[in-house]
């Protein structure tokens, strides 16, 4: 059991703040960059993938860097630090990781390569109107025809969807949920999109005959690959929270011992002071617990019950430090000027991107009643 | 970074979870486990097995019994030994003036005090807070007033946990009353029955009694019974305090609670169904099992980066969690007891399981954790300052 981070895994932290704290070290540079679409700099997300950092978790065979999950999660907590608008969970870890689980070699060569490099924006097209945090596609169906496959129906909201290259989109065929590739500009493919309340981008995908390939040669339900992918996209999300939570408690730390009222600095009133030592005890345990899951990944473990446990910590810790890094500023807090609000909102959105700590809770205490001590250091996490 | 246990460490928990569970008598677990009360007695015959096996007092200097293990050896030894069942090595002794004889004791002192504080031969107590100085421990009153080869302490301490069981007391008193507040304070110890020490037991909100009042009147101390240096009682107390929030947040003995009530929860039966089926039942214990494995991960990272002996700062988050955590357990059990919480304490005579009848005393006895050992708003204001210097 070993909790610390390597030298190079220091170094790539460095790297990584380094670069991201020049291009959003004040929150205005973050507000510009999302005031456009597609709601994040291109050029970062270049420079992103010539430092290797699009490619973590790909083997270097595909074109990928060939990191570790821990790696992953050192951007995704360097991310979510300075509140930057690239996609890297959504496009890297998650739909990335979906290709790299179920595609073929030819699918991952391609796709894996393109994303590494930066020349292929991808996103999994997976919610529909009506759906809520299912591994299962519901009403966007799959048809064979003329030796080749179409999907219709309405996928949305789907992360990036409309300014991604190529979608990874889940639909029912013959009774199961399978993943199929379509490209940005399919025939049949109609995309509207939008902004989302924590800036980033969002889009509702109409597919009306749209032409796909399937991911993989399998026929079979993908529901198991697609819940996987999913806890390990919760789980560097659980990173991209911590980096987030920090920073809006340092914020308010800062805040308090500079801003007067009453002729005295804030942090004289121990009614706050109280509250920011609460705010550090929510992040901290929240940190102990994103760093235990993105292990039990490198582990081979039990991802799926790890990424619901640390997405129930850290979806408590958020709301929690969320609310109250507004409240401790005042009225300052609300604005969109101002850093911390911002802060607030992409804590919320992460929370119900794919399953908030009431939908973790629930499936925690589905099977509760089977278990008698849980052990983070052995079955069923070590692998 | 890695998960798992190195092969050492693994054996290691192997070999202590073994001893716990096959050495310390089974009626002793199962009275611990139950939160029940336990004798003197067998408070100091387990003490004694542990110690024989060198498992009373791994943090000690090696010379005095302790053991050169890591400190994720040290952790994982409490963690087993409050998973098992096992009756603590008495805190008093082991965690508190054990260590500051170790570090600030004359070599006279060590040789005649360690040993028989590692074995419980003696049984201490503490005497530090007084009526006016609770979490202001420095504004105590009890004096001692040099008089010859002798101290005489006069005043009166409280909360002064199984004095009634004890042998010796260590405590703290003002032997330079000009000096500032922290300055003119040191650390004597002296016999519970020496002529002009005086208990009165108090009654706690459960109907135990476990905390005592010692009053000293003309009690007269051989010099040679001051702790390390005169007027250096507080540096003294802060080294055992640091010491005291070591390990304070009880994750084995919590661990073992929720899997008592999950236990509780399938016995329990409500409208024809087990309760651990009600849905809020469920939630309950499953979010506290959650907030459980955030705190022991958060325990494991601050044993990893404790070095030199004092505490993390973090550690003040486990005091401030885990007592918070420790009430939340004792508060379910005492919930899914429902109705039958409302009777006090065991009785033979009763057909209501001991657990239930023991489970609102329980929770009440609890809102102790975090009162004691630096109460919860303490710990706030070390986060505050130390922390995230507010």
């Amino acid at each position: 059991m070993d909790f610390t981070f390597d030298t190079e895994q220091d170094d790539l932290r460095d790297a990584v703040r380094g670069m991201l704290e020049r291009a959003y070290g004040a929150i205005d540079q973050r507000r510009k960059a999302v005031a456009q679409d597609p709601g994040f700099d291109e050029r970062l997300w270049g420079q992103l993938a010539e430092m290797g950092l699009l490619g973590l978790p790909f083997d270097e065979s595909v074109g990928g860097t060939g990191a570790g999950p821990v790696e992953v999660a050192i951007v995704a907590e360097e991310i979510g630090r300075v509140l930057a608008p690239e996609p890297f969970v959504e496009a890297v870890v998650l739909a990335g990781g979906l290709v790299d689980a179920v595609g073929t070699d030819a699918q991952r060569g391609e796709i894996l390569a393109g994303i590494s490099d930066g020349s292929v924006l991808a996103a999994f097209a997976h919610a529909e109107p009506g759906t809520r945090w299912s591994p299962a596609a519901a009403q966007v169906t799959a048809t064979e025809a003329d030796g080749g496959w179409r999907l219709t129906g309405v996928k949305e909201p789907v992360p990036n969807g409309a300014r991604a290259d190529v979608l990874v989109v889940s639909a029912v065929a013959d009774g199961v949920t399978r993943l199929f590739l379509v490209r940005g500009d399919a025939e049949g493919v109609a995309r509207h999109g939008y902004r989302t309340h924590d800036g980033a981008r969002a889009a509702r995908i109409r597919l009306d005959g749209a032409v796909a390939e399937p991911l993989g040669e399998d026929a079979g339900d993908r529901r198991a690959d697609v819940e996987r992918a999913l806890a390990v996209a919760r789980i560097a999300y659980a990173h991209e929270s911590v980096g987030a939570m920090s920073t809006a408690l340092t914020t308010t730390t800062e805040y308090l011992k500079t801003r007067k009222q009453f002729g005295v600095t804030l942090n004289t009133f121990q009614a706050l002071t109280f509250r920011a030592a609460d705010m550090y005890v929510s992040l901290e345990l929240a940190r102990s617990i994103a760093l235990w899951a993105v292990l039990v990944v490198d582990a081979g473990g039990d991802v799926v019950t790890a990424a619901a446990r640390a997405r129930l910590q850290t979806a408590r810790a958020a709301r929690h430090v969320g609310q109250e890094a507004i409240q401790l500023h005042g009225g300052i807090g609300m604005t969109a000027e101002y850093a911390v609000g911002h802060y607030t909102s992409r804590l919320t959105a992460i929370d119900h991107l794919h399953g908030d700590g009431d939908w973790a809770l629930a499936r925690l205490a589905a099977d509760v009643a089977d278990r008698d001590v849980v052990d983070p250091l052995g079955a069923p996490y070590t692998g | 970074m890695r998960l798992q246990l190195s092969p050492e460490d693994e054996k290691f928990r192997e070999e202590m979870r073994t001893f716990f569970t096959t050495r310390i008598p089974q009626s002793m677990r199962d009275a611990v486990t139950a939160r029940g009360e336990l004798a003197r007695e067998d408070w100091i015959e387990s003490q004694r097995i542990l110690n024989a096996a060198g498992l009373a007092v791994p943090d000690w200097p090696v010379e005095w019994g302790g053991r050169d293990w890591t400190p994720l050896q040290r952790h994982i030894w409490r963690s087993e030994l409050q998973l098992a069942g096992v009756p603590e090595p008495l805190a008093f002794n082991t965690s508190m003036i054990g260590p500051v004889i170790a570090a600030f004791g004359s070599q006279e002192q060590k040789e005649r005090f360690l040993p028989a504080t590692a074995n419980l031969d003696i049984w201490w107590c503490q005497g530090f807070s007084e009526p006016e100085a609770g979490s202001d421990l420095a504004s105590l009153r009890t004096t001692a007033v040099r008089d010859g080869d002798e101290w005489v302490v006069n005043g009166q301490k409280t909360w002064t946990t199984l004095g009634q069981h004890a042998d010796w007391i260590f405590c703290l008193v003002r032997t330079d009353p000009a000096a500032k507040k922290q300055r003119g304070i040191s650390m004597i110890v002296f016999p519970m029955d020496s002529p002009g020490v005086s208990l009165r037991p108090i009654e706690l909100v459960d109907g135990s009694v476990e905390v005592n009042e010692v009053f000293f009147s003309d009690v007269r101390v051989p010099a040679e019974n001051l702790i390390g240096e005169e007027n250096k009682g507080w540096d003294y107390a802060k080294f055992l305090l640091g010491n005291e929030r070591v390990g304070i947040a009880r994750v084995g003995s919590t661990k073992r609670l929720l899997a008592s009530a999950r236990q509780y929860a399938r016995e329990i039966s409500a409208d024809g169904h087990p309760l651990i089926e009600d849905p809020r039942i469920a939630a309950r214990l499953a979010e506290l099992e959650n907030e459980m494995v955030a705190l022991e991960l958060t325990a494991l990272r601050v044993v990893a980066h404790s070095a030199g002996g004092r505490p993390h700062p973090a550690s003040s988050v486990l005091k401030l969690r885990g007592s918070q955590l420790e009430q939340d357990a004792t508060a379910l059990v005492m919930d899914i007891a429902g109705p039958l919480s409302i009777a006090a304490g065991p009785d033979p005579d009763s057909d209501l399981p001991d657990w239930a009848r023991r489970s609102a005393p329980g929770y009440l006895n609890d809102r102790k954790v975090s009162i004691y050992g630096g109460s919860n708003e303490v710990q706030r204001t070390i986060i505050a300052g130390t922390i995230l210097g507010l």
